[in-house]
C-alpha cells in the first residue's frame, strides 16, 4: 500500500503493529485522536522520537473515558510516570489493551493493576472499598461496603492471606465469562 | 515468606515470558505431571525453583528472552510480543534487539537455493493472507453505528446487532455461492419459455407470483439439461438452448454446464459449509461462555466483572452504577438473611399458578397451530376452485392477493401470541430474572417450531402430493413463492411492530401514562424473530435460489430501522443481562432447531419427494438425488475405468450404513472430548485443594517463626537483664 504518511518511519509503524493489536490504519487514526487533544503540543513528525506528554486532564476529557469512574486509575496505570501524563506510546498501549482484540489474560493483568489503588501488588480491603465506592458512586452505606468487601475476600482469596493476589484475581476472572471491557 | 509471593515487576514478567517462549520452542510441557506428586506435595518448590528478583539476573533473563523470541516463527513472535504486559516502549526495545540478532545470524548462514524459494513462497502467501485479513477488518461494516448503540445501551443490545451482522454474512455467503453457480449460468443462457409471459403489475413485489414466476428467481425456470454454447460456426457464442437431454451432434464440446448436477451439488455444498461454520462458531462461543468450574464467587464477580466499559453516555453510566448498587444490595440481603421458607400451601399455590400459565401457553399454541392447519387446507381448496372455475369470472389480481392471506395470518400469530405469553409470565412469579428469560425463550421457541412444522407438512406433505396428482403447475415454484411471501410478510409485520410497539407505545406511555422511563428493548424476542426469518430463508434456498438476496436486503433495512427505533424510543435494560451466555444460546438456537430443521426438510425433499414433471432441473427423475446417480452412470458409460467410482458411489452414498457409521464416529469423538473435560475438572479440584493446603502451611510456618523469634527475644532480654543485674 502507498506509504503516504510522514508522521512515522516505516520501522516505527512496523514496531507499533507488532507490539499492539492495531493495524496501520488504526494506529494513524489513534495518532490523529491523540493530536486532536492538543494540536499545539503534539508535533506532526514523530520520526525523531520527540518526548511529548499530554497532561492527565486532556486524556481524561476523551469521550471514552470522560464518564468512566476509573479513568484516573487507568491513566495512571498506563502512563510512564504514574501520574496520568501520557506519551503516544502509553496512549497506544492503553487503547490496545482496552480494545476487543486483546486477550483476557492481558486485560485481567491490567485490571488488577487498575483496581490496586495503593500499588502494592495486592488487592487489600482498602483497595476493594475504593473500587466499590467508585462503582456505585458512593451510594452504598459504610456497613454495606464493609460487608461486601469481606464477602469478596472470603470468596476469592484462595491462599487465605486476607488479600487478593494476582493469581486469585486471575482465577476468579477465568470463572466469569462476562468479564467485559 | 516473601519469596513465595511473586511480585509483578518487570523481572518477573520477563522470566515468565521466557518460560512461555521455551514451551513454545520445545513444544513440551514444562509442568511436572500431577501424578508424580503425593497429595501434600508442594509443586512450586519441586518443579520450578524460586524466583529471585536481583537486578543483574534481569539482564540475563532479558538476553535469554530475546534469544527465545528470535527462534520463534514470525507470527508466534508477534503474538507473544502483543500479549506481554509490558509497556510499548519496552516491547519495541525487545523487538529491536531480536531483529538485530536475527539479522546478524541470518547474514552468516547459507540457505540452499530451493529452500530459499520455499521460504519466499511461504512469506508471500502469509503476507497476502494478512493483507486480506486486514482488508476485511478495514471494511468495518457499521462500526460507527455499533459504537453509538453500545455507548448508549451497553453490550446487551449490541449483541442483537452483532447477531444481525453474523446472519448478514451467512446470507451473503449463500447468495454468492448460489448466485455464481446457479443464477448466473442460467441467466446467461435462458431456456425456451413454455407458457405466456405475464405482465408486470405492482402486486408481484408482495406475492412473488405473476411476472416473477417465470424468472430466474424460482426453481421452475431452471433447465434439466446440460447448457451449452452453440458449437457450430454461426457467429459463435449465440445462446441457443437444446431440447431434452440429447447431445448436439457437434464436434467441440466446450463450455458445457450440467444444470441438474450443478443445482444439486451447489445446494448440498452450501448447506454443508454453512453447517461447518455454524458448528465452529457455536463451539467457540461455548468455550468462551461456559467455564468448567462451579461459580460460588458471585459477589466478587459482580464487583469486578459487571461494569460495562463500552457505555460512554453520561446518563447510561449513571444508570449502570445505580443498577450495580441495587444488585449488590440485593445480593447482600440474600446472602445475609436466610431464605424465608414458604409454607406448603404457598408452594402448592405457586405450583398451581405455574401449571395454569403453562396450560394457557400450550393451549394457545395448539389452538393457533390447528387454525393454521385448517386455514391452509381451506386456502388450498379455494385456490383450486378459483383456478378450475370458468375463466370469465376469474380476477387474476384477486387470485394473487388471496395468496397473501395465509402469510398474514401466520405473521399475526407470531406477533400476537408472545403478548399472551408475556401476560402469563406477568401472572407468575419467578425467583430470578434469568429463569424468566429462559422460560420466555422456551415458550416462543415452542410456538415458532410448531408453526414452522405445520407449514412444512402443508407444503411438502400436502401440496407436493396434491400438485403431483393434479399436474397443475410446479409445486416447487409455488412453495418458493410461498416462502418469499412469508419472508416479506414477516418483514412488514416486524416494521409495523417496531412502529406501533416501540414508537407509539413509547409516546403513549410518556404522554398518557406519564411514565418517566421509556420502554425497554426486548432482546430475546427480537433475536428469535431473526432466527425465524433465517429459517425461512434456509428452507427456501432449494426452491428459490434468489431468496438469500431478499433476506440480505431485508436484514440491511432491518438494521437501520431497528437502530433508529432503539435510539429514539428505548432505554437501556434495567435487569442484568448475561451477554456471553445469551449469545451462546442464540447461536445454539440458530444451529439446532433452525438450521437442523431446515436441512432435514431439504434433505427429505431431495431424498423422497418426486420432483414435478413439468418444470425444474429435476423433471423426469424419481427424486432429486437421482441427478448425482445419473451423472455417475454417464461417467461410467463414457469411461469404463471409472466404474470403481460408480460402485463406490452406490455403496457409500446410497447405503444408509455409511450414515450410521459416520454418526457413530461423530458420537465417539464427542465422548472423548467430554471425558477430557471431565478429567480437567478433576485436576482443577485437586489443584485448588493444594493451594488451600499451601495457604495453611504458610500460616503455620509464619506463626512458628514468630513464636521462635519471640522466644529468642525474651531469652536475649533475660540475659541482658541478668547481665545488667550482675
Amino acid at each position: 500500500m502507498g506509504n503516504k504518511q510522514t508522521i512515522f518511519t516505516a520501522q516505527q509503524l512496523d514496531a507499533y503493529q507488532d507490539c499492539t493489536y492495531f493495524t496501520r490504519k488504526e494506529i494513524l487514526r489513534l495518532f490523529d485522536r491523540y493530536r486532536d487533544l492538543a494540536p499545539q503540543l503534539v508535533p506532526l513528525d514523530y520520526t525523531s522520537h520527540p518526548d511529548v506528554k499530554l497532561p492527565y486532564e486532556l486524556i481524561g476529557s476523551m469521550p471514552e473515558l470522560k464518564d468512566n469512574p476509573f479513568r484516573q486509575r487507568i491513566a495512571e496505570v498506563f502512563s510512564e510516570d504514574g501520574e496520568g501524563n501520557m506519551t503516544l506510546d502509553d496512549f497506544l498501549d492503553m487503547f490496545s489493551v482496552l480494545s476487543e482484540m486483546a486477550p483476557r489474560d492481558l486485560k485481567a493483568f491490567y485490571a488488577f493493576k487498575i483496581y490496586d489503588f495503593n500499588d502494592d501488588d495486592f488487592l487489600c480491603k482498602s483497595d476493594l472499598e475504593k473500587t466499590l465506592n467508585k462503582l456505585t458512586r458512593n451510594e452504598l452505606t459504610e456497613d454495606e461496603v464493609r460487608m461486601v468487601c469481606e464477602k469478596v475476600i472470603d470468596e476469592a482469596d484462595l491462599d487465605n492471606d486476607g488479600r487478593l493476589s494476582l493469581e486469585d484475581f486471575q482465577q476468579m476472572i477465568v470463572r466469569a465469562p462476562d468479564f467485559l471491557r | 515468606m516473601p519469596s513465595r509471593t511473586i511480585g509483578r515487576n518487570r523481572g518477573a514478567i520477563i522470566s515468565q515470558y521466557y518460560n512461555r517462549t521455551m514451551q513454545l520452542r520445545r513444544h513440551k510441557q514444562s509442568r511436572p505431571s500431577i501424578r508424580d506428586f503425593s497429595r501434600s506435595a508442594r509443586p512450586s518448590i519441586r518443579g520450578y525453583g524460586m524466583e529471585t528478583d536481583s537486578p543483574d539476573a534481569e539482564d540475563t533473563k532479558r538476553e535469554r528472552l530475546v534469544n527465545n523470541l528470535q527462534n520463534l516463527s514470525v507470527s508466534d513472535r508477534i503474538r507473544m510480543l502483543q500479549a506481554m504486559p509490558l509497556s510499548v516502549a519496552e516491547k519495541s526495545e525487545l523487538r529491536r534487539l531480536t531483529l538485530q540478532k536475527e539479522r546478524r545470524t541470518r547474514s552468516g548462514s547459507q540457505i540452499p537455493c530451493c529452500s530459499r524459494l520455499k521460504y519466499y513462497i511461504i512469506i508471500a502467501v502469509k503476507q497476502s493472507w494478512f493483507s486480506c485479513l486486514s482488508f476485511l477488518h478495514s471494511l468495518q461494516l457499521w462500526q460507527v453505528a455499533l459504537k453509538t448503540v453500545s455507548g448508549r445501551f451497553g453490550t446487551g443490545v449490541l449483541s442483537y446487532f452483532l447477531f444481525l451482522k453474523t446472519l448478514l454474512f451467512f446470507n451473503l455467503f449463500l447468495f454468492l455461492v448460489v448466485g455464481a453457480f446457479l443464477v448466473l449460468p442460467q441467466a446467461v443462457l435462458p431456456p425456451v419459455l413454455l407458457s405466456a409471459n405475464h405482465s408486470f403489475s405492482g402486486l408481484e413485489l408482495l406475492t412473488g407470483a405473476g411476472y416473477f414466476s417465470d424468472t430466474v428467481m424460482y426453481y421452475g425456470y431452471y433447465c434439466n439439461y446440460t447448457l451449452r454454447r452453440h458449437c457450430s460456426d454461426e457467429g459463435g457464442g449465440q445462446n441457443i438452448s437444446v431440447s431434452n437431454g440429447t447431445m448436439l451432434a457437434c464436434v467441440s464440446k466446450r463450455l458445457s454446464y450440467n444444470m441438474p448436477l450443478a443445482y444439486f451439488f451447489t445446494i448440498v455444498s452450501a448447506f454443508f459449509i454453512t453447517c461447518i461454520i455454524l458448528v465452529y462458531s457455536m463451539s467457540k462461543s461455548f468455550g468462551q461462555s461456559f467455564r468448567i468450574d462451579k461459580s460460588h464467587s458471585i459477589l466478587a464477580m459482580k464487583v469486578f466483572c459487571s461494569w460495562d466499559f463500552k457505555v460512554i453516555k453520561k446518563t447510561s453510566v449513571k444508570l449502570m452504577s445505580e443498577n450495580i448498587c441495587i444488585q449488590l444490595k440485593e445480593l447482600l440481603a440474600e446472602v445475609n438473611h436466610k431464605r424465608v421458607r414458604n409454607s406448603c400451601l404457598q408452594n402448592l399455590g405457586r405450583l398451581m399458578i405455574h401449571c395454569l400459565a403453562w396450560t394457557i401457553c400450550v393451549a394457545g399454541t395448539i389452538a393457533c397451530v390447528l387454525s393454521i392447519y385448517f386455514f391452509s387446507q381451506y386456502m388450498r381448496q379455494d385456490l383450486k376452485k378459483r383456478s378450475n372455475g370458468p375463466l370469465s369470472t376469474q380476477n387474476p389480481l384477486l387470485n394473487e392477493a388471496s395468496l397473501l392471506a395465509l402469510p398474514v395470518v401466520v405473521s399475526l400469530i407470531n406477533v400476537l401470541l408472545p403478548c399472551l405469553f408475556n401476560l402469563a409470565a406477568w401472572m407468575e412469579d419467578y425467583e430470578s430474572p434469568t429463569v424468566r428469560t429462559y422460560v420466555a425463550i422456551g415458550r416462543n421457541l415452542m410456538l415458532k417450531v410448531s408453526v414452522l412444522g405445520v407449514l412444512c407438512y402443508h407444503w411438502l406433505g400436502r401440496m407436493a402430493v396434491d400438485f403431483e396428482n393434479d399436474n397443475f403447475m410446479c409445486w416447487e415454484s409455488f412453495v418458493g413463492q410461498e416462502l418469499y411471501r412469508f419472508l416479506l410478510m414477516d418483514f412488514i409485520f416486524t416494521l409495523l411492530d417496531t412502529l406501533l410497539g416501540e414508537f407509539l407505545w413509547g409516546m403513549f406511555s410518556k404522554r398518557v401514562l406519564k411514565r418517566r422511563r421509556k420502554p425497554v428493548f426486548d432482546i430475546a424476542r427480537n433475536v428469535l424473530e431473526l432466527i425465524y426469518g433465517q429459517t425461512l430463508a434456509w428452507l427456501g434456498v432449494l426452491f428459490t435460489p434468489l431468496l438469500p438476496a431478499v433476506q440480505l436486503l431485508k436484514l440491511l433495512l432491518l438494521f437501520y430501522i431497528k437502530k433508529s427505533s432503539v435510539m429514539m424510543n428505548c432505554q437501556a435494560p434495567r435487569k442484568p443481562y448475561r451477554v456471553s451466555q445469551m449469545t451462546t444460546i442464540f447461536i445454539t438456537l440458530l444451529c439446532f432447531p433452525s438450521f437442523l430443521g431446515a436441512s432435514v426438510c431439504v434433505t427429505y425433499t431431495m431424498w423422497s419427494i418426486n420432483p414435478s414433471s413439468s418444470c425444474g432441473p429435476f423433471r423426469g427423475l424419481k427424486t432429486m438425488f437421482q441427478a448425482g446417480k445419473r451423472w455417475v452412470e454417464d461417467l461410467e458409460k463414457d469411461n469404463p475405468n471409472l466404474s470403481v467410482l460408480a460402485r463406490a458411489h452406490s455403496y457409500l452414498v446410497e447405503n444408509p450404513l455409511f450414515l450410521f457409521v459416520g454418526a457413530g464416529i461423530f458420537l465417539i469423538v464427542i465422548y472423548f472430548h467430554s471425558q477430557v473435560v471431565d478429567g480437567q475438572r478433576k485436576i482443577i479440584g485437586l489443584l485448588q485443594e493444594q493451594i488451600e493446603n499451601e495457604g495453611e502451611d504458610k500460616k503455620f510456618l509464619i506463626t512458628r517463626l514468630q513464636s521462635i523469634h519471640e522466644l529468642k527475644r525474651t531469652t536475649v532480654r533475660r540475659l541482658k537483664s541478668q547481665d545488667s543485674s550482675c
